[in-house]
Protein backbone atom coordinates (compact mmCIF):
# COMPACT_ATOMS: atom_id res chain seq x y z
CA UNK A 1 0.00 0.00 0.00
CA UNK A 2 1.48 3.56 -0.59
CA UNK A 3 0.93 4.74 2.89
CA UNK A 4 2.75 8.13 1.76
CA UNK A 5 0.21 9.19 -0.58
CA UNK A 6 -2.31 8.17 1.97
CA UNK A 7 -0.46 10.68 4.55
CA UNK A 8 -0.50 13.19 1.96
CA UNK A 9 -4.27 13.36 0.92
CA UNK A 10 -5.06 13.46 4.82
CA UNK A 11 -2.74 16.57 5.40
CA UNK A 12 -5.12 17.98 2.66
CA UNK A 13 -8.53 17.25 4.01
CA UNK A 14 -6.79 17.87 7.71
CA UNK A 15 -5.70 21.68 6.35
CA UNK A 16 -9.35 21.63 4.22
CA UNK A 17 -11.33 21.45 7.29
CA UNK A 18 -9.30 23.61 9.90
CA UNK A 19 -9.61 26.39 7.15
CA UNK A 20 -13.31 25.69 6.41
CA UNK A 21 -13.75 25.69 10.33
CA UNK A 22 -12.18 29.26 10.77
CA UNK A 23 -14.08 30.77 8.18
CA UNK A 24 -17.25 29.96 10.16
CA UNK A 25 -16.40 30.57 12.99
CA UNK A 26 -15.06 34.25 11.31
CA UNK A 27 -18.35 35.17 9.38
CA UNK A 28 -20.26 34.21 12.99
CA UNK A 29 -18.24 36.90 14.56
CA UNK A 30 -18.31 39.25 11.53
CA UNK A 31 -22.74 38.95 11.66
CA UNK A 32 -22.62 39.79 15.85
CA UNK A 33 -20.39 42.43 15.05
CA UNK A 34 -22.45 43.54 12.37
CA UNK A 35 -26.05 43.69 13.13
CA UNK A 36 -25.87 43.73 17.30
CA UNK A 37 -22.89 45.62 17.53
CA UNK A 38 -23.41 48.21 14.81
CA UNK A 39 -19.95 47.20 13.00
CA UNK A 40 -18.76 48.99 9.72
CA UNK A 41 -16.19 48.41 7.79
CA UNK A 42 -15.57 51.98 7.04
CA UNK A 43 -16.34 53.63 10.67
CA UNK A 44 -15.68 51.37 13.06
CA UNK A 45 -16.06 50.09 16.23
CA UNK A 46 -13.14 47.68 16.93
CA UNK A 47 -14.62 44.07 15.53
CA UNK A 48 -15.16 42.51 19.24
CA UNK A 49 -17.02 40.02 18.44
CA UNK A 50 -14.52 38.98 14.78
CA UNK A 51 -11.66 39.14 17.16
CA UNK A 52 -12.91 37.02 19.61
CA UNK A 53 -14.02 34.60 16.81
CA UNK A 54 -10.75 34.43 15.74
CA UNK A 55 -9.14 33.99 19.39
CA UNK A 56 -11.72 30.87 19.70
CA UNK A 57 -11.36 29.30 16.24
CA UNK A 58 -7.30 28.99 16.70
CA UNK A 59 -7.96 28.18 20.39
CA UNK A 60 -9.95 25.55 18.95
CA UNK A 61 -8.10 24.24 16.35
CA UNK A 62 -5.09 23.86 18.27
CA UNK A 63 -6.97 21.72 21.26
CA UNK A 64 -8.38 19.49 18.42
CA UNK A 65 -5.48 19.31 16.49
CA UNK A 66 -3.12 18.57 19.72
CA UNK A 67 -5.38 16.92 22.15
CA UNK A 68 -7.85 15.84 20.10
CA UNK A 69 -6.81 12.14 21.24
CA UNK A 70 -7.63 13.14 25.01
CA UNK A 71 -11.17 14.64 24.06
CA UNK A 72 -11.94 11.80 21.94
CA UNK A 73 -10.66 8.89 24.51
CA UNK A 74 -12.40 10.72 27.24
CA UNK A 75 -15.64 11.32 26.15
CA UNK A 76 -15.69 7.31 25.58
CA UNK A 77 -14.44 6.86 28.97
CA UNK A 78 -11.28 4.79 27.62
CA UNK A 79 -8.19 4.29 30.97
CA UNK A 80 -5.12 3.56 29.74
CA UNK A 81 -3.97 0.07 30.47
CA UNK A 82 -1.71 -0.60 32.86
CA UNK A 83 1.15 -2.74 32.14
CA UNK A 84 2.15 -3.91 35.77
CA UNK A 85 -1.43 -4.94 37.26
CA UNK A 86 -3.28 -6.59 33.69
CA UNK A 87 -4.52 -9.95 33.51
CA UNK A 88 -3.68 -12.10 30.97
CA UNK A 89 -6.32 -10.67 28.38
CA UNK A 90 -4.91 -7.85 28.60
CA UNK A 91 -1.26 -8.65 28.47
CA UNK A 92 -2.21 -10.63 25.48
CA UNK A 93 -3.41 -7.42 23.83
CA UNK A 94 -0.04 -5.72 24.71
CA UNK A 95 1.50 -8.16 22.90
CA UNK A 96 -0.69 -8.27 20.05
CA UNK A 97 -0.31 -4.52 20.00
CA UNK A 98 3.55 -4.78 19.89
CA UNK A 99 3.14 -7.38 17.02
CA UNK A 100 1.39 -5.33 14.95
CA UNK A 101 3.85 -2.08 15.69
CA UNK A 102 6.51 -4.07 14.18
CA UNK A 103 4.87 -4.88 11.46
CA UNK A 104 3.57 -2.22 10.34
CA UNK A 105 7.07 -0.30 11.05
CA UNK A 106 5.17 2.31 13.78
CA UNK A 107 6.16 3.20 17.18
CA UNK A 108 4.23 1.30 19.85
CA UNK A 109 1.46 3.56 20.48
CA UNK A 110 -0.44 3.80 24.23
CA UNK A 111 -3.23 1.36 24.86
CA UNK A 112 -6.49 2.05 25.95
CA UNK A 113 -9.26 -0.08 27.59
CA UNK A 114 -12.89 1.07 26.81
CA UNK A 115 -15.23 0.05 29.64
CA UNK A 116 -18.14 -1.58 27.00
CA UNK A 117 -19.64 -4.78 26.32
CA UNK A 118 -19.80 -4.20 22.19
CA UNK A 119 -16.87 -5.13 20.70
CA UNK A 120 -15.40 -2.11 18.78
CA UNK A 121 -11.79 0.06 18.74
CA UNK A 122 -10.33 3.09 17.49
CA UNK A 123 -7.26 4.50 17.17
CA UNK A 124 -6.71 8.39 17.55
CA UNK A 125 -3.44 10.72 18.20
CA UNK A 126 -1.58 13.03 15.47
CA UNK A 127 0.85 10.95 13.49
CA UNK A 128 2.46 7.53 14.17
CA UNK A 129 4.51 9.45 16.79
CA UNK A 130 1.49 10.34 19.05
CA UNK A 131 -1.04 7.92 18.90
CA UNK A 132 -3.40 5.24 20.66
CA UNK A 133 -5.26 2.48 20.03
CA UNK A 134 -8.25 2.20 22.40
CA UNK A 135 -10.65 -1.28 22.23
CA UNK A 136 -13.33 -2.49 24.34
CA UNK A 137 -13.68 -5.16 27.08
CA UNK A 138 -15.81 -6.98 24.87
CA UNK A 139 -13.48 -7.14 21.77
CA UNK A 140 -11.21 -8.56 24.25
CA UNK A 141 -13.32 -10.84 25.76
CA UNK A 142 -14.98 -11.96 23.07
CA UNK A 143 -12.28 -12.49 19.91
CA UNK A 144 -9.59 -15.14 19.06
CA UNK A 145 -6.01 -14.10 19.11
CA UNK A 146 -5.84 -13.82 15.44
CA UNK A 147 -8.80 -12.32 15.37
CA UNK A 148 -7.91 -9.22 18.00
CA UNK A 149 -4.61 -9.11 15.97
CA UNK A 150 -6.55 -8.73 12.67
CA UNK A 151 -8.82 -5.80 14.76
CA UNK A 152 -5.51 -3.93 15.94
CA UNK A 153 -3.86 -4.17 12.53
CA UNK A 154 -6.48 -2.44 11.26
CA UNK A 155 -6.12 0.56 13.56
CA UNK A 156 -2.51 0.38 13.09
CA UNK A 157 -3.40 1.18 9.37
CA UNK A 158 -5.27 3.94 10.70
CA UNK A 159 -2.19 5.11 12.15
CA UNK A 160 0.26 4.56 9.37
CA UNK A 161 -1.77 6.52 6.87
CA UNK A 162 -2.44 9.22 9.71
CA UNK A 163 -6.03 9.01 9.21
CA UNK A 164 -6.07 9.39 12.87
CA UNK A 165 -5.33 12.94 12.39
CA UNK A 166 -7.91 13.80 10.31
CA UNK A 167 -10.29 11.38 11.92
CA UNK A 168 -9.96 13.14 15.03
CA UNK A 169 -10.03 16.85 13.87
CA UNK A 170 -13.39 16.33 12.43
CA UNK A 171 -14.50 14.77 15.66
CA UNK A 172 -13.65 17.66 17.78
CA UNK A 173 -14.66 20.13 15.25
CA UNK A 174 -18.03 18.71 14.82
CA UNK A 175 -18.37 18.69 18.85
CA UNK A 176 -17.58 22.72 18.25
CA UNK A 177 -20.11 23.69 15.42
CA UNK A 178 -22.64 21.71 17.89
CA UNK A 179 -21.84 24.02 20.95
CA UNK A 180 -21.61 27.06 18.61
CA UNK A 181 -24.88 26.58 16.90
CA UNK A 182 -26.80 26.34 20.41
CA UNK A 183 -24.96 29.55 21.75
CA UNK A 184 -26.10 31.53 18.07
CA UNK A 185 -29.85 30.11 18.82
CA UNK A 186 -29.24 31.64 22.26
CA UNK A 187 -27.90 35.26 20.87
CA UNK A 188 -30.79 35.51 18.57
CA UNK A 189 -34.12 35.13 20.47
CA UNK A 190 -32.58 36.16 23.52
CA UNK A 191 -29.68 38.85 23.55
CA UNK A 192 -30.83 42.99 23.38
CA UNK A 193 -30.68 44.30 19.60
CA UNK A 194 -29.50 47.56 19.14
CA UNK A 195 -32.17 49.87 18.92
CA UNK A 196 -33.15 52.57 16.66
CA UNK A 197 -31.57 51.37 13.95
CA UNK A 198 -33.96 49.91 10.57
CA UNK A 199 -31.60 47.25 9.91
CA UNK A 200 -33.30 45.59 12.91
CA UNK A 201 -35.53 43.05 11.95
CA UNK A 202 -33.29 42.22 9.25
CA UNK A 203 -30.90 41.77 11.34
CA UNK A 204 -32.30 39.31 13.33
CA UNK A 205 -33.83 37.46 10.71
CA UNK A 206 -30.43 36.90 8.96
CA UNK A 207 -29.35 36.29 12.43
CA UNK A 208 -31.84 33.23 12.91
CA UNK A 209 -31.03 32.03 9.35
CA UNK A 210 -27.52 31.70 10.31
CA UNK A 211 -28.42 30.21 13.24
CA UNK A 212 -30.79 27.91 11.47
CA UNK A 213 -27.88 26.86 9.33
CA UNK A 214 -25.49 26.01 11.59
CA UNK A 215 -28.20 24.49 13.62
CA UNK A 216 -29.56 21.99 11.48
CA UNK A 217 -27.42 22.47 8.04
CA UNK A 218 -23.78 22.03 9.67
CA UNK A 219 -24.14 19.22 11.51
CA UNK A 220 -25.78 17.46 8.75
CA UNK A 221 -23.03 18.86 6.35
CA UNK A 222 -20.47 17.62 8.96
CA UNK A 223 -21.72 14.34 9.54
CA UNK A 224 -21.70 13.94 5.54
CA UNK A 225 -18.09 14.92 5.81
CA UNK A 226 -16.97 12.64 8.37
CA UNK A 227 -18.72 9.81 6.81
CA UNK A 228 -17.59 9.92 2.95
CA UNK A 229 -13.87 10.83 4.73
CA UNK A 230 -14.24 7.80 7.07
CA UNK A 231 -15.89 5.15 4.44
CA UNK A 232 -13.51 5.34 2.18
CA UNK A 233 -10.35 5.25 4.72
CA UNK A 234 -12.12 1.88 6.61
CA UNK A 235 -11.98 -0.25 3.01
CA UNK A 236 -7.98 0.83 2.95
CA UNK A 237 -7.40 0.41 6.64
CA UNK A 238 -9.01 -3.31 6.49
CA UNK A 239 -6.54 -3.58 3.23
CA UNK A 240 -3.76 -2.83 5.36
CA UNK A 241 -4.62 -4.89 8.09
CA UNK A 242 -4.04 -7.71 5.74
CA UNK A 243 -0.68 -6.30 4.64
CA UNK A 244 0.22 -6.48 8.77
CA UNK A 245 -1.00 -9.91 9.50
CA UNK A 246 -1.14 -11.88 5.93
CA UNK A 247 -4.54 -12.82 7.35
CA UNK A 248 -7.59 -11.87 5.54
CA UNK A 249 -9.96 -14.39 6.63
CA UNK A 250 -8.92 -12.99 10.51
CA UNK A 251 -10.49 -9.80 9.99
CA UNK A 252 -13.49 -11.33 8.25
CA UNK A 253 -14.47 -13.87 11.32
CA UNK A 254 -13.65 -10.80 13.66
CA UNK A 255 -16.05 -8.54 11.87
CA UNK A 256 -18.49 -11.67 11.66
CA UNK A 257 -18.58 -11.66 15.40
CA UNK A 258 -19.02 -8.33 15.65
CA UNK A 259 -22.02 -7.92 13.51
CA UNK A 260 -23.54 -10.83 14.99
CA UNK A 261 -23.10 -9.44 18.95
CA UNK A 262 -24.37 -6.06 18.93
CA UNK A 263 -25.03 -4.44 22.18
CA UNK A 264 -25.17 -0.54 21.57
CA UNK A 265 -22.62 1.47 23.29
CA UNK A 266 -23.14 3.66 25.51
CA UNK A 267 -20.90 6.26 25.42
CA UNK A 268 -19.72 7.06 21.89
CA UNK A 269 -21.60 9.59 20.18
CA UNK A 270 -22.44 11.09 16.52
CA UNK A 271 -19.18 12.89 16.73
CA UNK A 272 -17.44 10.03 17.34
CA UNK A 273 -18.73 7.25 15.44
CA UNK A 274 -17.14 7.72 12.57
CA UNK A 275 -13.88 6.68 14.08
CA UNK A 276 -14.15 3.03 15.21
CA UNK A 277 -14.16 0.25 13.20
CA UNK A 278 -17.51 -0.89 13.15
CA UNK A 279 -20.36 2.15 13.60
CA UNK A 280 -21.16 1.66 17.48
CA UNK A 281 -24.45 2.86 17.11
CA UNK A 282 -26.62 1.87 13.97
CA UNK A 283 -27.25 -2.12 14.04
CA UNK A 284 -25.68 -2.68 10.80
CA UNK A 285 -27.52 -6.35 10.15
CA UNK A 286 -29.08 -6.18 7.25
CA UNK A 287 -27.52 -3.09 5.67
CA UNK A 288 -28.67 -1.39 3.13
CA UNK A 289 -27.33 -0.11 0.00
CA UNK A 290 -28.01 2.65 -2.32
CA UNK A 291 -28.11 6.69 -1.65
CA UNK A 292 -29.69 7.38 1.89
CA UNK A 293 -27.77 4.55 2.95
CA UNK A 294 -24.78 6.33 1.62
CA UNK A 295 -25.51 9.28 3.18
CA UNK A 296 -26.28 7.87 6.97
CA UNK A 297 -23.57 5.37 7.13
CA UNK A 298 -20.28 6.52 8.44
CA UNK A 299 -19.19 2.79 7.30
CA UNK A 300 -19.12 0.72 4.24
CA UNK A 301 -21.69 -2.62 4.74
CA UNK A 302 -20.14 -4.94 7.16
CA UNK A 303 -21.23 -7.54 4.74
CA UNK A 304 -19.65 -6.06 1.31
CA UNK A 305 -16.33 -5.37 3.81
CA UNK A 306 -16.47 -9.79 4.59
CA UNK A 307 -17.06 -10.90 1.55
CA UNK A 308 -13.95 -8.73 -0.06
CA UNK A 309 -11.83 -9.83 2.47
CA UNK A 310 -12.90 -13.77 2.43
CA UNK A 311 -12.10 -13.04 -1.39
CA UNK A 312 -8.96 -11.60 -0.77
CA UNK A 313 -8.28 -15.06 1.85
CA UNK A 314 -8.71 -17.05 -1.18
CA UNK A 315 -6.33 -14.96 -3.49
CA UNK A 316 -3.76 -15.15 -1.15
CA UNK A 317 -3.94 -18.67 -0.31
CA UNK A 318 -4.17 -19.37 -3.88
CA UNK A 319 -1.02 -17.35 -4.23
CA UNK A 320 0.39 -19.64 -1.32
CA UNK A 321 0.73 -16.48 1.01
CA UNK A 322 -0.90 -16.18 4.49
CA UNK A 323 -0.17 -17.80 7.87
CA UNK A 324 -1.81 -19.36 10.62
CA UNK B 1 14.89 39.47 -15.43
CA UNK B 2 12.81 38.19 -18.23
CA UNK B 3 9.69 35.67 -17.99
CA UNK B 4 11.71 32.97 -19.55
CA UNK B 5 14.47 33.37 -16.58
CA UNK B 6 11.45 33.41 -14.05
CA UNK B 7 10.33 30.37 -15.51
CA UNK B 8 14.03 28.51 -15.41
CA UNK B 9 14.75 29.05 -12.34
CA UNK B 10 11.10 27.86 -10.77
CA UNK B 11 12.17 24.64 -12.79
CA UNK B 12 15.27 24.26 -11.37
CA UNK B 13 13.88 24.88 -7.90
CA UNK B 14 10.94 21.81 -8.65
CA UNK B 15 13.89 19.91 -9.79
CA UNK B 16 15.64 20.91 -6.65
CA UNK B 17 12.58 19.96 -4.30
CA UNK B 18 12.18 16.77 -6.33
CA UNK B 19 15.58 15.48 -5.57
CA UNK B 20 15.63 16.43 -1.97
CA UNK B 21 12.49 14.70 -1.63
CA UNK B 22 13.36 11.18 -2.97
CA UNK B 23 17.44 12.02 -1.33
CA UNK B 24 14.95 11.71 1.67
CA UNK B 25 13.20 8.47 1.05
CA UNK B 26 16.24 6.54 0.67
CA UNK B 27 17.16 7.81 3.96
CA UNK B 28 13.90 7.41 5.30
CA UNK B 29 13.56 3.57 4.02
CA UNK B 30 17.27 2.82 5.08
CA UNK B 31 16.40 3.76 8.70
CA UNK B 32 13.41 1.56 8.49
CA UNK B 33 15.10 -1.35 7.30
CA UNK B 34 18.27 -0.93 9.97
CA UNK B 35 15.17 -0.77 12.56
CA UNK B 36 13.76 -3.51 11.69
CA UNK B 37 17.38 -5.46 11.66
CA UNK B 38 17.76 -4.51 14.68
CA UNK B 39 14.23 -5.54 16.28
CA UNK B 40 14.85 -9.00 14.72
CA UNK B 41 17.76 -9.39 16.77
CA UNK B 42 16.32 -7.84 19.75
CA UNK B 43 13.34 -11.10 19.67
CA UNK B 44 16.57 -13.39 18.81
CA UNK B 45 17.80 -12.55 22.03
CA UNK B 46 14.40 -12.67 23.76
CA UNK B 47 14.09 -15.82 22.25
CA UNK B 48 17.00 -17.64 23.80
CA UNK B 49 16.38 -16.00 27.67
CA UNK B 50 12.47 -18.17 27.02
CA UNK B 51 13.40 -21.16 26.11
CA UNK B 52 15.37 -22.52 29.34
CA UNK B 53 12.37 -21.21 31.85
CA UNK B 54 9.70 -22.75 29.23
CA UNK B 55 11.45 -26.00 29.04
CA UNK B 56 12.41 -26.13 33.12
CA UNK B 57 8.28 -25.66 33.51
CA UNK B 58 7.13 -28.19 30.94
CA UNK B 59 9.59 -30.84 31.96
CA UNK B 60 7.69 -32.33 34.99
CA UNK B 61 4.64 -32.45 32.33
CA UNK B 62 6.35 -33.75 29.37
CA UNK B 63 7.95 -37.04 30.27
CA UNK B 64 7.38 -38.50 27.06
CA UNK B 65 7.92 -36.18 25.01
CA UNK B 66 11.91 -36.08 26.02
CA UNK B 67 12.95 -36.16 22.13
CA UNK B 68 11.06 -32.75 21.45
CA UNK B 69 12.78 -30.99 24.40
CA UNK B 70 15.85 -31.77 23.80
CA UNK B 71 15.57 -31.23 19.93
CA UNK B 72 14.59 -27.20 21.32
CA UNK B 73 17.62 -27.26 23.44
CA UNK B 74 20.08 -28.47 20.78
CA UNK B 75 18.54 -26.33 17.96
CA UNK B 76 18.87 -23.31 20.60
CA UNK B 77 22.35 -24.41 21.53
CA UNK B 78 23.32 -24.53 17.60
CA UNK B 79 21.55 -21.13 16.75
CA UNK B 80 23.64 -18.96 19.72
CA UNK B 81 26.57 -20.78 18.50
CA UNK B 82 26.41 -20.03 14.85
CA UNK B 83 27.73 -16.53 13.44
CA UNK B 84 26.17 -14.29 11.88
CA UNK B 85 25.36 -15.61 8.00
CA UNK B 86 23.10 -17.92 5.63
CA UNK B 87 23.84 -20.38 8.01
CA UNK B 88 22.71 -18.47 11.32
CA UNK B 89 19.88 -18.16 8.90
CA UNK B 90 18.88 -21.49 8.55
CA UNK B 91 19.54 -22.26 12.61
CA UNK B 92 17.15 -19.78 13.62
CA UNK B 93 15.15 -21.43 11.42
CA UNK B 94 15.06 -24.67 12.30
CA UNK B 95 14.73 -23.15 15.86
CA UNK B 96 11.52 -22.00 15.27
CA UNK B 97 10.63 -25.42 13.37
CA UNK B 98 11.10 -26.92 16.89
CA UNK B 99 9.53 -24.74 18.79
CA UNK B 100 6.52 -24.80 16.63
CA UNK B 101 6.35 -28.77 17.14
CA UNK B 102 6.59 -28.19 20.89
CA UNK B 103 3.67 -25.43 21.02
CA UNK B 104 1.54 -28.28 18.95
CA UNK B 105 2.80 -30.98 21.04
CA UNK B 106 1.68 -29.10 23.92
CA UNK B 107 -1.67 -29.05 23.01
CA UNK B 108 -2.17 -32.20 24.17
CA UNK B 109 -1.34 -31.93 27.72
CA UNK B 110 -4.51 -30.47 29.29
CA UNK B 111 -2.41 -30.26 32.27
CA UNK B 112 -0.20 -28.47 30.94
CA UNK B 113 -2.15 -26.12 29.27
CA UNK B 114 -3.90 -24.95 32.75
CA UNK B 115 -0.79 -24.29 34.63
CA UNK B 116 -0.29 -20.28 34.75
CA UNK B 117 3.29 -20.18 34.90
CA UNK B 118 3.59 -22.61 31.55
CA UNK B 119 0.43 -20.45 30.28
CA UNK B 120 2.31 -17.40 30.46
CA UNK B 121 5.41 -18.23 28.67
CA UNK B 122 3.61 -20.51 26.11
CA UNK B 123 2.03 -16.57 25.33
CA UNK B 124 5.42 -15.06 25.52
CA UNK B 125 7.20 -17.69 23.22
CA UNK B 126 4.10 -17.40 20.89
CA UNK B 127 4.46 -13.58 20.85
CA UNK B 128 8.27 -13.38 20.34
CA UNK B 129 7.48 -16.15 17.28
CA UNK B 130 4.93 -13.45 15.97
CA UNK B 131 7.37 -10.63 16.57
CA UNK B 132 9.84 -11.99 15.04
CA UNK B 133 8.03 -13.69 11.76
CA UNK B 134 6.89 -9.72 11.85
CA UNK B 135 10.22 -8.33 11.80
CA UNK B 136 11.05 -10.18 9.56
CA UNK B 137 8.00 -9.86 7.14
CA UNK B 138 8.82 -5.73 7.63
CA UNK B 139 12.22 -5.71 6.85
CA UNK B 140 11.81 -8.21 3.36
CA UNK B 141 8.58 -5.24 2.28
CA UNK B 142 10.92 -2.59 3.05
CA UNK B 143 13.87 -3.90 1.37
CA UNK B 144 11.23 -4.58 -1.53
CA UNK B 145 10.43 -1.38 -1.61
CA UNK B 146 13.72 0.30 -1.52
CA UNK B 147 15.17 -2.62 -4.19
CA UNK B 148 12.56 -1.49 -6.34
CA UNK B 149 13.55 2.23 -5.71
CA UNK B 150 17.08 1.76 -6.66
CA UNK B 151 16.44 0.24 -9.93
CA UNK B 152 13.65 2.18 -11.14
CA UNK B 153 13.65 5.02 -13.53
CA UNK B 154 14.34 8.11 -12.32
CA UNK B 155 15.10 7.26 -8.73
CA UNK B 156 18.32 5.20 -9.59
CA UNK B 157 19.44 8.34 -10.60
CA UNK B 158 19.86 9.42 -7.05
CA UNK B 159 20.84 6.25 -6.03
CA UNK B 160 23.52 5.71 -7.96
CA UNK B 161 24.67 9.50 -7.22
CA UNK B 162 24.38 9.33 -3.53
CA UNK B 163 25.77 5.38 -3.54
CA UNK B 164 22.30 3.77 -2.35
CA UNK B 165 22.50 0.26 -2.73
CA UNK B 166 19.92 -2.70 -2.79
CA UNK B 167 19.94 -4.97 0.66
CA UNK B 168 19.46 -8.61 0.25
CA UNK B 169 16.29 -10.28 1.49
CA UNK B 170 16.64 -12.48 4.65
CA UNK B 171 15.35 -15.95 3.27
CA UNK B 172 15.50 -17.16 0.59
CA UNK B 173 12.18 -18.44 0.25
CA UNK B 174 10.52 -15.39 1.37
CA UNK B 175 12.61 -13.37 -1.50
CA UNK B 176 10.70 -14.48 -3.85
CA UNK B 177 7.24 -13.91 -2.36
CA UNK B 178 6.21 -10.20 -3.34
CA UNK B 179 3.71 -8.72 -0.58
CA UNK B 180 0.39 -9.74 -1.99
CA UNK B 181 -1.36 -7.09 -3.46
CA UNK B 182 -4.87 -6.40 -1.64
CA UNK B 183 -7.13 -4.04 -3.25
CA UNK B 184 -10.21 -3.88 -0.99
CA UNK B 185 -11.02 -0.52 -2.75
CA UNK B 186 -14.00 -0.33 -5.22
Amino acid sequence: MDFFEEQRENKRTTILLIVVFFLIVLLLGYFIDHYYLGFNLATGPFPFATSLALVIASVWAMISYYNGDSLVLASVSAAPVDPANADDKTKLLMDVVREMSIASGNPMPLVYLIPSDQPNAFATGRDPGHSSIAVTQGLLDKMERAELQAVVAHEMGHIKSKDIETMTVIAVLLGAIALMSDWLWRIAFYAPRRRGRNTDMRGTLVLLLVAFALAVIAPIVGQIIAMTVSREREYSADAASVEFTRNPLALASALEKIKNDFIPMKNASRGTAHMFIVDPLIKMVGDKEGFWADLLATHPPIDKRIARLRFAGHTIVAQGYGRK
Amino acid sequence: MGTGAVVVLLLIIAVIFWLVAIYNSFVRMNAGIDNAYKQIDVQLKRRYDLIPNLVEAVKGYMKFEKETLEAVINARSKAMATPPGAEKFAAEGALSGVLGKLMAVAENYPDLKSNEQVKTLMEELRTTENQLAFARQYYNDSVMTLNTKVGQFPSNMIAGMFNFKTKTYFQIEEAARATPKVDLKI
